[in-house]
């Protein structure tokens, strides 16, 4: 496997006259946890829709597992081993847990108009296996109980283990989580460290954009930072913890706690 | 006695026609979340179709083919999916309000090409000089309509179970992902394009069905029969009924249809003389209100979608 699952070089994205992302470059080592921070409006958000593609880049290129992959769709980048959550999360609402899990998994017989028709037997048995592994991911996340509950009704903190489990169920080998900790209350924030961990020990590559500067600190190594769109720090968490010009201006909360 | 049956048989095979293309954009609304505003283009299509194809021969305008009956229905279903797919790669990426009101053009245009081409369909007279299939052995009687009351009711049936099957499946669930939140199904690993497409030709194939048979019942169709009212019931029937629950939609198709038929009976029975020329409007009026009130005060309809698990995987 490559040194490096991932990686931008030049990456930049503009919305008219304003530039979100400015000639970010980065590289993602194979089984890191990289934590992304910096003020709001420094353009993480940004640089992880351009990453999967939800974005197109006005210019540089991103490469995935050696592969380019700049102007790749979501659903391409998705079957390529990349996945993300969103820092708003994005339940389908009117669908079951388990039935949001279950959609995830890519090339299900059943997707196709024929398939309940002609292949009937193919589909149900893959249906079975997809419904135990869902079962499986959502006894992972902790959310097992919820899973015939309407997904627009579970907490906000169930909604980002959801999605976690949701991107789990397609088993990409990097995957982007947009603030997994906001809004969750400390019990769930503790049970997704903990799993995120978990599979970061079994070989998942994660990128990680956080305000909690306790969590970016205790769990990430690298830490980037950006601001203005560009990356201001690349370092361990220790050296950026002795940055004083970062400790002033983007983790001030790191400092006063 | 037999003027009463003769009626519910009457009331039973128009409703259940209408049901038929509820259930067909029930497919493309209420599973796939796909506004179209042109179900008369794509009901008229199979209508059209069904009779350019399986009629006699008539001078004045293309068509009477004389095909098999069976054939020329099939034939008015792919006119239906064929106009589908078409306005459905030009129009699909739009996205709710903005698909309404081009499907909404669509069908206006489509009424007018039937209106005014004379030579493709009979212009504003309409088709005529279908006969219906097994007449001869039928007659054209109380034993007829029963029979092809008969045939509706098995079609409707079919369709309900085609449907529930299909979307019950990991299709349906994808249709599902996809109305919710298109971007977090992108997110996953999901093409919405050509899953959006699939979905609103199916829902408008069988909208062709549904023409087909009501072309066949009076065996003629008009410009008349395709005007924006038809799509406008067919969505009253919807919300009404339930969008996303097939059973509702049936459902709501009779409570509608039945309301529609005794509102139009009342009023013709008890307006005033001089109101009378307003009658319609007011069915109309009511209609609206039914659907006002019903998105008010229960938007999800009197049979809410169920919230399934799909259940291929269950048996």
């Amino acid at each position: 496997m490559a040194e490096q699952v991932l990686s931008c070089s030049g990456l930049t994205r503009d919305f008219g006259p304003f530039r979100a992302v400015d000639q970010v470059s980065l590289e993602i080592r194979t089984g890191s946890i990289t934590g992304l921070i910096g003020p709001n409006g420094a353009g993480k958000s940004t640089l992880f829709d351009v990453l999967t593609g939800m974005l197109a880049p006005t210019a540089g290129t991103v490469r995935l597992n050696g592969q380019d992959v700049t102007g790749f769709t979501p659903e391409k980048l998705f079957a390529a081993g990349l996945g993300r959550s969103f820092q708003i999360p994005r339940p389908f609402a009117r669908m079951s847990v388990l039935e949001n899990v279950m959609l995830a998994p890519l090339a299900q017989i059943g997707e196709r108009v024929s398939g309940p028709f002609l292949r009937r037997s193919a589909m149900r048995a893959q249906e079975r296996a997809i419904r135990s592994r869902a079962m499986e991911v959502l006894d992972f996340v902790t959310l097992a109980p919820l899973a015939d509950h309407p997904a627009g009704r579970v907490s906000g903190g169930q909604m980002k283990l959801l999605e976690l489990a949701r991107v789990l169920m397609g088993d990409p080998a990097v995957i982007l989580l947009d603030e997994p900790a906001a809004g969750v209350n400390p019990t769930l924030t503790g049970i997704l460290i903990e799993k995120i961990e978990e599979l970061n020990r079994q070989g998942k590559t994660f990128v990680i954009i956080e305000h909690d500067m306790d969590f970016i600190m205790r769990h990430c190594d690298p830490v980037v930072a950006l601001a203005g769109g560009r990356v201001v720090f690349q370092g361990t968490a220790e050296e950026a913890q002795a940055n004083p010009v970062l400790l002033d201006a983007y983790l001030g909360a790191g400092t006063d706690a | 006695m037999i003027g009463v049956i003769s009626y519910l048989v009457f009331f039973t095979t128009v409703a259940s026609i209408l049901a038929i293309a509820v259930l067909g954009l029930n497919l493309q609304w209420g599973n796939t979340g796909l506004f179209n505003g042109g179900v008369a283009a794509f009901f008229g299509a199979g209508a059209y179709g069904t009779l350019i194809l399986g009629g006699t021969p008539q001078a004045g305008h293309l068509g009477g083919f004389g095909l098999f009956y069976p054939l020329a229905v099939l034939g008015g279903m792919a006119a239906a999916g064929v106009l589908a797919w078409i306005v459905g790669v030009a129009t699909l990426r739009l996205r709710h309000d903005y698909l309404a009101i081009s499907t909404f053009g669509v069908a206006v245009a489509f009424e007018n090409v039937m209106r005014n081409a004379e030579a493709l369909a009979g212009g504003a007279k309409g088709l005529r000089g279908f006969e219906r299939p097994l007449r001869d052995a039928l007659g054209d009687g109380f034993v007829y309509n029963i029979a092809f009351l008969l045939v509706v009711l098995v079609l409707l049936l079919a369709t309900y179970l085609f449907l529930e099957r299909l979307v019950g499946s990991p299709f349906g669930r994808l249709l599902r992902a996809i109305r919710e939140d298109e971007t977090a199904a992108r997110s996953l690993g999901k093409s919405p394009a050509r899953v959006r497409l699939t979905a609103f030709v199916t829902g408008a194939v069988i909208m062709g069905l549904a023409g087909a048979l009501y072309g066949t019942f009076y065996a003629f169709v008009s410009p008349q029969d395709v005007l924006p009212t038809l799509t406008f019931q067919i969505w009253a029937m919807l919300i009404v009924g339930g969008a996303g629950n097939n059973r509702g939609a049936i459902l709501g198709t009779f409570l509608i249809w039945g309301a529609w038929t005794a509102s139009g009976w009342a009023l013709s029975r008890f307006a005033p003389i001089e109101a009378q020329l307003y009658a319609g409007s007011i069915q109309y009026v009511l209609i609206g209100l039914v659907i006002v009130g019903m998105l008010l005060w229960r938007p999800q309809g009197l049979f809410p979608e169920r919230l399934v698990v799909s259940q291929s995987g269950q048996g």
